[in-house]
């Protein structure tokens, strides 16, 4: 029990006093996720609703297979992109293995496929809905994956922002193809990791805190942003 | 609303930063968990305005790092696996730079009684007698290495034990970590021993049989192999590294009053 307190002030000195290493990593940690979250929602929001809306041969099978992939586990990912990106595999040249863009990669791969499940559930109750209205008004399918995403979009902030939370706290992949580099690619998940290994649980767990804090502000930030939760809009 | 947010994403997008000269170099766990790297580092950017990037990860790994070419020199303990990394042409060649020791870390009532053993192979001989919990890394690092050497210089054969005998696949970090959640022995390396903050029930039994002397070395990057990898860099950072001022400060670190790492690098 200790500890937790102990990491519950260490977490409260480090953010009062503005502490400058946490302040960067921190930030790559957004940085990186909210990249990553961009990339991975504009891949996916439109896929999970043609999804939705088109009908074609292998339609189940893409979508239990875009299902299974929400489990991906990040590790395999992980290594999966240091392989492509190592200087003896095939993307070497590009030299972007231990670099933030490599992390985003990695992301990118573990929350695509979330973020266009929940995408795809939650635009198939809505084409039930609009199904009659635009094929009656004889839009083209761009339109009706258009007017869907627009009118679904908060069910779609949903879809985003639990790629988000998967994103932020992930740690297997970008230990991985980031290498936790001091002043490069360290970020907090990586930073707690090392700190445990440390055995400087307080730290640690305060880091903890204050990622779990972030993720809350981020959540909070977006809605009131996009005002999902004013009144008399629900 | 989306515009907003874009803009805000679009702010972060741009917060990459360009560095100056970066060399990236692969090092053992025990190298940065000891603290060292944080009193050489700042002075290599000082004197030679180099930024060394650590990547932190066992011999192992380093090794393979090196081979493949995604750093430009490693920093690892394990002669045997340093030699025939030179030999297979991914290093130029090996320069010795300092030493330290591994010493036996068990719970403080000592139930194997090592505390009293003459050598560290009587240490583990007792070990194995009594069949306490014991921790192994299991992860190809030097100290994995260093173990199962003493194993067999015990003649005893690590992979035939029962399950008293723990490979947990981790650092030096997290193996103390579950050595202290299961009052197992363990062999660990002095400096991450003294760094290490969760000793809950552990001490230090058993140290200084020369067997047990553990020596770093440098290994550049052949830039035959890898004509991508920053050779220029990788050298002046190994003349620095045998330099005086390197020696001093590598003398000169100490945690708790106790020396940790001895430097001997030949200064041709």
């Amino acid at each position: 029990m200790s500890d937790i307190v102990e990491g519950l002030t260490a977490a409260f000195w480090l953010v009062i006093s503005l502490d400058p290493e946490l302040l960067e990593i921190s930030l790559r940690s957004l940085q990186v996720t909210l990249t990553s979250l961009v990339i991975a929602s504009a891949i996916a929001l439109p896929f999970g609703t043609f999804l939705a809306i088109r009908r074609f041969r292998y339609r189940r099978l893409t979508i239990s297979v875009l299902n299974a992939l929400m489990g991906l586990p990040p590790v395999v990912v992980g290594l999966i992109v240091y392989i492509l990106l190592s200087r003896s595999g095939p993307f070497g040249v590009l030299g972007l293995l231990f670099t933030p863009t490599a992390m985003v990669i990695a992301q990118v791969i573990i929350i695509t496929p979330l973020i266009a499940s929940i995408t795809h559930q939650a635009m198939r109750e809505l084409w039930a809905e609009y199904h009659d209205l635009l094929i009656s008004l004889n839009t083209s399918q761009w339109q009706r994956i258009k007017t869907l995403i627009w009118d679904g979009r908060r069910n779609l902030l949903t879809a985003s922002l639990a790629g988000f939370g998967r994103g932020i706290g992930e740690v297997g992949a970008i230990m991985i193809v980031g290498g936790n580099i001091d002043n490069a690619t360290r970020v907090l998940t990586t930073a707690i990791a090392l700190e445990t290994g440390k055995g400087d649980f307080a730290l640690a767990l305060a880091l903890g805190f204050v990622l779990i804090a972030l993720a809350i502000s981020v959540n909070i930030a977006i809605h009131s942003l996009s005002r999902t939760e004013r009144e008399g809009r629900w | 609303m989306i515009a907003r947010v874009l803009g805000i994403m679009a702010t972060f997008l741009m917060a990459s930063v360009a560095t100056a000269d970066s060399i990236k170099l692969a090092v053992t766990t025990s190298f940065e968990n000891s603290g060292l790297s944080s009193v050489l580092l700042p002075a290599i950017q000082e004197d030679l305005g180099l930024e060394v990037q650590l990547l932190v990860v066992g011999t192992g790994q380093a090794l393979r790092l090196g081979e493949a070419g995604d750093v430009d020199a490693i920093l690892v303990h394990s002669r045997a696996a340093e030699e025939q990394f030179v030999a297979e042409g991914s290093g130029t060649h090996r320069r010795e730079i300092m030493y330290n020791d591994f010493v036996f870390i068990g719970p403080d009532d000592d139930p194997a009684g090592i505390a009293s053993a003459e050598s560290a192979v009587d240490a583990l001989q007792r070990i194995e007698t009594t069949k306490p919990a014991f921790v192994s890394r299991g992860d190809d690092s030097g100290t994995h290495k260093k173990e199962v050497g003493l194993w067999q210089e015990a003649r005893l054969e690590p992979e035939s034990f029962e399950a008293w005998y723990r490979k947990v696949g981790a650092g030096m970090g997290a193996s103390l970590n579950t050595a202290a959640g299961l009052e197992a022995y363990i062999l660990a390396d002095r400096a991450s021993w003294l760094n290490f903050g969760n000793k809950a029930g552990l001490g230090l039994l058993f140290a200084g049989d020369p067997v047990l002397f553990n020596q770093y070395a440098f290994l550049p990057v052949s830039p035959e192999k890898h004509p991508h990898v920053r050779n220029d860099l990788a050298v002046q950072l190994e003349e620095w590294l045998v330099s005086d001022r390197s020696a001093e400060l590598i003398n000169s670190y100490q945690i708790e009053g106790e020396t940790l790492f001895t430097f001997n690098a030949d200064p041709e």
